[in-house]
C-alpha cells in the first residue's frame, strides 16, 4: 500500500489507480506536461492535478475524449507568425505542429486545469490555451450548421439531429457495396454558404443536398404549419431526387442429414408452386435477370428446400423427393429494378445470392425536408411551374416555405443563408458562414445593390395563377436543403382486410405484416363516453376476432360439431341441446386458459328478449 | 311541454363516469409541475398532481395537513387580537420553556424553568407547574427546578417498579407535554385575506380549536378530509373533496367543469364513508369478476370467484367487451318499442 509519508504529500494516480507519492503535485504536473510538450512523453498522456483533493492523475487509457488547442505561454500563443508563414509554404503540417508542442491534445480530465482563450485577442497571461479557431466550440456536427450564432440553441440541436438524416452520396463506392438498404441523390450539390469546417471535412464530396430558390410566402394554405409547396417542374428536372438500393439475400441452407436447399428454377411438382407467373423473371439458374422491372411479390431467386419430416415413403417402396418451394421474393408493396446480381458464398460456405434492387424516390407530397437551421417541412403540395409565383426576369422558386416558421423559432441564420445564397449566385462565388467569422449581412447587401437588385433581398412577384403583381414584396434566396431519409413511400400503410394472427384470430400488427392499426384501451374509452355501444361491437369484435361457438344449454360448456355423425354435441355430458353464441376469439382463449388452471367456467344462455 | 329539469338534465344511459376522467384527466396531464412557494406552514404543501393523488386515494392523512382558524368579527379586525389567539392555538412544550433532564440514579426527572424563553412565550412558572401535574401529584418545587419522582404502583397483576428505562420513557412524555395550545396545531401565522385577519397553522385539530373562545367554529376549514368527514360528517367530506379539487385545478390555471368534481366526491362519500379510487376502493367494488379481474390483480380475482363459484351477470362494460357484446351505455342499453296504430 501507497502511504502518504507527509499530510501535505500529493497521491499519484495511473489511470485511476494509486502508485506513489510527491512532495509537490502541481509543479510535478506542470513538469510532466512540459516533457509532452518537448515530445519525451507521449502526446496521448494527459495530466490532471487535482487541487482540492490534491491528488495527480496521469491519465493514458484509452477511450478518452480529446481536443486539440494551440499552447499558450505567459499570454502568447506558440503558434507565431513565423510558424504559420512556415505551415502556408507547406513547409509544416498538423502533425509537426503537435509534435513541436504548439497544439496539444487535452481531455475532460485535464482540460479542468485550463483557461481557454476562444480567440486570440483576449489572450491574458492567466491562459493556458487558446482554441484553433472560435468555431470549433460547436464541434464537427454543429460546425457545419451555417451562422448558427444567429440562431436559437434548441433549433441547432434540431439540425444536427436532421442532418444526420439527410440523403445524399452515403458512400463514393455505392456502387459496389451491397447494403441491406442505401440512399444515393442524383444531383447532389455542396451549399452556396458554407463554413470553413464544412471544407476542412472535403464534405463537398460526399455532399447531401441541393440549393433552392426559396420564396418566403404562404401558397393557397398548400404550407400551412411547416408544409413546404414545391415546383413540379423542379422537382421533373431531378430536385432531390434519389434512388433507393435495396438488397436481398437468400442461401443455399445445409441440413442434418446431408439434404441442401437448390437454387434452381421450381417445378409444377414442388410443394407450394407459386404458378409460372410468379417467376417470369428469372434465368434458367433460377436466379432474376438484371434490370427486370420487379413488383409486388414477384420471386427474385427461386429455391427450393427438402422436405421437413423424412417419410413419403410412395406405393412402390421408393422414397420420393418431394421438395418445398422456399424462394426469396420481393416484400410486398415495393417495386423497382433488379440493380445488380452477386452470387457468393455465404460465412458457412453455402452458396449465397445477393440481388440488389433499385427505386427512384421522386419527392412527392409527404416527404420530409429540412434546412440546415432545424427549419423542416413535409411537402404539401407540388405546385405547377406556371402557378407559381415568378418575378419579371422569369425566376421561380423551387420552394415556397411559410414565414411563420421563422418568428416564433428565432432561426435568423436561416434569412441570412437566404441573403448570402442569393448573393452567392449573383456574385459568382461561395459564402463563408463559420460561426463567428463569416461573411456579414452588409456584404451580402453591397453585392445585391452593385447588381441591382433589392439589398434586402426582396422581390416582386407575379401570381402565377392570376398573373397579377403581388403588392407587397417577397423574400427570396437560395437556400441549401436536405432531403430527409423519411420517405412517405416507405411508410404508407393502409389495410381493409389482411391477414390475421394464428393465436388470437386478431389481425395482425405493423407495416410489413400488413397489419391493422390498434383500436386501444383509451379509444375505445372514448366509444364509451360517446356512447356509441353499437360501433364498439363492430371495432373490437365484428371487425376483430369474431367467432360463433357452440354452447352446452345443460352444462354450460363449450360444444362440438361431430362431423362424422354430422350433429352437435358437449364432449362433457353428451347432451344434444347445444346452441351457436358469438362471441370474441380472446374470450374463448380465456376460457380455455381458465380451464386449465382446473376452473369449470359455466356459460349460463338466457333467450334474448 | 319539456320541463326546464328535463331539458337541462343527463340523458339516460350516458357515460358520465367516463366523460368524468377524460376530463380531469386530460387537464392533469398538463399540469406541471411546478411548485408555488409560500411563506410559513402552507410552504410544502403538496399542489398539483401529488395533492390530487393523495385526495382521490383518500389517504388517512394529508402529507402535510394545514388549518385554516377564522376568528369571531370582533377578534377577526384586529392584528393583535388574532395574534394573541394564534399564540394560545398553537401548541407550546415543556421544552419549549424549560430544561428536562433525567437523572437514572436517583430515578427522577428535572425540569428547569428558562426563564427567558417563558418571558417570550409568556409563560409562567406556575403555568409550568400545573402542566406537569398530570406526571405526578407530589412536585418538589427548588427556586426555577421542579422534580419528579417516580413512584412504583400497585397493579392487580403485581407491583409495577420504576426502572431507568422508564424513566427515560416518561422524560420524553414530559418534554413533549403541552403548556398550552391546542393538539396537534403547530407553527399558527396570522395571515390577511378578505378583510379581516385568520390564523393558519400546520396540523389539524378542530374540534381543539374551536375551544377557544375567540374562534368563530362556524368558520373553521382544515385540509384533512378524514377528519372533516370525523367531524363534520360525509356531507362536509364531499364539498371538502369538491374544494379540494377544485383548488388544485384552480391554482394550475386548468378549467374543468365543476359537477365532473362534483360526481368522482359523489362516486368517493355515496357510500357513507370515504372511499378511495382504485383497486382498494372503488373498483375493487366493482360487481363483475371480469371487470375486477380485467382491472388490477387478475388472478387474486380469478381464483376467489372459482372458489365460490361466482356468477357474473354482465352487467357492466368492460366485461362486456370481454364476452363481445354491446355495452349497457348509450345506445346498447335504450330499446325502442313501436306501438303499433291499430
Amino acid at each position: 500500500m501507497v502511504k502518504r509519508k507527509k499530510k501535505t504529500d500529493t497521491a499519484i494516480f495511473l489511470n485511476g489507480r494509486i502508485v506513489g507519492t510527491h512532495p509537490d503535485g502541481k509543479s510535478l504536473a506542470n513538469r510532466l506536461r512540459e516533457r509532452r510538450r518537448m515530445n519525451e512523453l507521449s502526446n496521448q498522456v494527459n495530466i490532471h492535478y487535482n487541487e482540492k483533493l490534491n491528488e495527480l492523475h496521469i491519465l493514458t487509457d484509452k477511450g478518452r475524449v480529446r481536443r486539440p488547442y494551440v499552447v499558450v505561454e505567459n499570454g502568447k500563443s506558440r503558434l507565431t507568425p513565423e510558424i504559420l508563414a512556415r505551415l502556408k509554404n507547406n513547409e509544416l503540417t498538423w502533425h509537426h505542429l503537435v509534435k513541436m508542442g504548439i497544439i496539444e491534445y487535452l481531455d475532460a480530465q485535464e482540460e479542468e486545469d485550463t483557461l481557454i482563450a476562444i480567440s486570440e485577442n483576449e489572450l491574458t497571461p492567466e491562459h493556458t490555451h487558446l482554441e484553433v479557431h472560435s468555431a470549433n466550440i460547436f464541434g464537427i456536427v454543429a460546425g457545419v450548421l451555417p451562422y448558427p450564432e444567429h440562431n436559437s440553441s434548441p433549433r441547432i440541436t434540431m439540425a444536427c439531429a436532421m442532418a444526420k438524416q439527410s440523403l445524399g452520396v452515403y458512400s463514393t463506392n455505392f456502387n459496389n457495396r451491397y447494403d441491406t438498404r442505401g440512399y444515393v441523390m442524383y444531383y447532389p450539390q455542396e451549399p452556396l454558404v458554407q463554413t470553413k469546417i464544412y471544407k476542412a471535412l472535403n464534405l463537398r464530396e460526399k455532399a447531401a443536398g441541393q440549393n433552392c430558390i426559396v420564396a418566403l410566402t404562404s401558397y393557397h394554405g398548400y404550407n400551412m404549419a411547416d408544409a413546404i409547396v414545391v415546383n413540379r417542374s423542379a422537382v421533373d428536372r431531378g430536385l432531390h431526387r434519389v434512388a433507393m438500393f435495396k438488397t436481398y439475400e437468400t442461401e443455399e441452407r445445409m441440413y442434418p442429414g446431408g439434404q441442401k436447399d437448390k437454387i434452381e428454377l421450381p417445378t409444377p411438382e414442388v410443394v407450394g408452386f407459386r404458378g409460372e407467373e410468379a417467376y417470369r423473371y428469372l434465368d434458367e439458374d433460377g436466379i432474376i435477370i438484371s434490370e427486370s422491372e420487379v413488383g409486388g411479390k414477384d420471386v427474385l431467386v427461386g429455391k427450393t428446400s427438402p422436405p421437413r419430416f423424412l417419410e413419403e415413403i410412395s406405393v412402390f417402396g421408393a422414397v420420393e423427393e418431394k421438395k418445398r418451394e422456399s424462394s426469396l421474393s420481393l416484400k410486398s408493396g415495393e417495386k423497382g429494378k433488379v440493380d445488380s446480381v452477386l452470387v457468393t458464398e455465404g460465412p458457412s460456405g453455402n452458396r449465397l445470392v445477393k440481388i440488389r434492387i433499385r427505386s427512384v424516390k421522386t419527392p412527392e407530397v409527404g416527404d420530409k425536408l429540412a434546412s440546415r437551421h432545424g427549419q423542416k417541412g413535409v411537402i404539401g403540395l407540388c405546385a405547377k411551374q406556371e402557378d407559381m409565383p415568378f418575378t419579371s426576369s422569369g425566376i421561380v422558386p423551387d420552394l415556397v416555405v411559410n414565414p411563420h416558421a421563422i418568428p416564433s423559432r428565432m432561426t435568423a441564420g436561416h434569412l441570412l443563408e437566404t441573403l448570402g445564397g442569393k448573393a452567392g449566385c449573383i456574385g459568382g462565388m461561395l459564402m463563408d458562414a463559420t460561426a463567428f467569422s463569416g461573411n456579414t449581412e452588409d456584404e451580402f447587401k453591397a453585392i445585391l445593390t452593385k447588381n441591382g437588385f433589392n439589398e434586402h433581398g426582396e422581390e416582386i412577384l407575379y401570381d402565377g395563377l392570376t398573373g397579377r403583381k403581388i403588392t407587397v414584396k417577397i423574400f427570396m434566396g437560395a437556400v441549401y436543403y436536405q432531403r430527409l431519409h423519411h420517405l412517405v413511400s416507405n411508410k404508407m400503410h393502409v389495410r381493409s382486410r389482411g391477414p390475421v394472427q394464428l393465436l388470437t384470430h386478431q389481425p395482425t400488427e405493423g407495416r410489413a405484416r400488413e397489419g391493422g392499426l390498434r383500436f386501444g384501451e383509451m379509444e375505445r374509452d372514448c366509444l364509451i363516453g360517446y356512447g356509441g355501444s353499437m360501433l364498439i361491437k363492430e371495432r373490437l369484435l365484428e371487425e376483430s376476432d369474431k367467432t360463433v361457438q357452440l354452447v352446452c344449454t345443460d352444462c354450460g360448456s363449450l360444444a362440438t360439431h361431430d362431423h362424422a355423425r354430422n350433429r352437435d354435441m358437449c364432449p362433457i355430458c353428451q347432451s344434444e341441446t347445444v346452441e351457436p353464441v358469438e362471441m370474441s376469439y380472446a374470450f374463448k382463449l380465456l376460457l380455455d386458459e381458465i380451464k386449465s388452471l382446473c376452473i369449470f367456467p359455466r356459460i349460463m344462455l338466457k333467450k334474448k328478449g | 311541454m319539456k320541463s326546464k329539469k328535463q331539458s337541462v338534465g343527463i340523458t339516460p344511459y350516458e357515460a358520465v363516469g367516463v366523460v368524468c376522467a377524460q376530463s380531469i384527466g386530460e387537464p392533469g396531464t398538463q399540469m406541471t409541475m411546478r411548485t408555488f412557494h409560500y411563506a410559513g406552514v402552507a410552504e410544502h404543501v403538496p399542489t398539483g398532481l401529488p395533492r390530487l393523488i393523495e385526495i382521490v386515494d383518500a389517504k388517512k392523512e394529508p402529507k402535510k395537513p394545514v388549518i385554516d382558524i377564522h376568528l369571531k368579527k370582533s377578534y377577526a379586525k384586529s392584528r393583535t387580537e388574532s395574534e394573541r389567539v394564534a399564540k394560545e392555538v398553537a401548541s407550546l412544550f415543556v421544552e419549549d420553556v424549560a430544561d428536562v433532564a433525567d437523572d437514572l440514579e436517583k430515578l427522577t426527572i428535572s425540569v428547569t424553568y428558562n426563564e427567558r424563553d417563558g418571558k417570550a412565550q409568556s409563560i409562567t412558572f406556575a403555568t409550568l407547574k400545573k402542566a406537569l401535574q398530570q406526571f405526578s401529584e407530589d412536585l418538589k418545587i427548588n427556586g426555577n427546578e421542579i422534580t419528579i419522582k417516580l413512584t412504583s404502583k400497585k397493579t392487580k397483576t403485581g407491583e409495577k417498579k420504576v426502572t431507568a428505562k422508564s424513566v427515560r420513557k416518561l422524560s420524553q412524555k414530559v418534554r413533549e407535554a403541552l403548556v398550552r395550545g391546542v393538539p396537534g396545531v403547530y407553527k399558527a401565522v396570522v395571515l390577511r385575506g378578505n378583510d379581516e385577519y385568520f390564523i393558519r397553522a400546520g396540523g389539524s385539530n378542530i374540534v381543539g380549536a374551536c375551544e377557544n373562545p375567540a374562534v368563530d367554529p362556524s368558520r373553521v376549514y382544515t385540509n384533512n378530509i378524514k377528519e372533516i368527514e370525523r367531524v363534520y360528517g360525509i356531507e362536509a367530506a364531499r364539498n371538502a373533496i369538491v374544494k379540494e379539487i377544485k383548488d388544485v385545478m384552480d391554482m394550475q390555471r386548468l378549467y374543468v367543469d365543476i359537477r365532473h368534481i362534483m360526481l368522482i366526491a359523489d362516486a368517493m362519500t355515496y357510500c357513507g364513508s370515504i372511499k378511495s379510487i382504485g383497486r382498494h376502493g372503488l373498483s375493487g367494488e366493482k360487481i363483475g369478476v371480469l371487470g375486477r379481474a380485467a382491472f388490477e390483480e387478475t388472478i387474486k380475482h380469478l381464483i376467489n370467484a372459482s372458489a365460490f363459484a361466482e356468477e357474473e351477470s354482465l352487467v357492466g362494460v368492460t366485461e362486456n367487451i370481454i364476452v363481445g357484446q354491446t355495452v349497457p351505455v348509450g345506445t346498447g342499453k335504450i330499446k325502442l318499442v313501436m306501438k303499433r296504430k291499430r
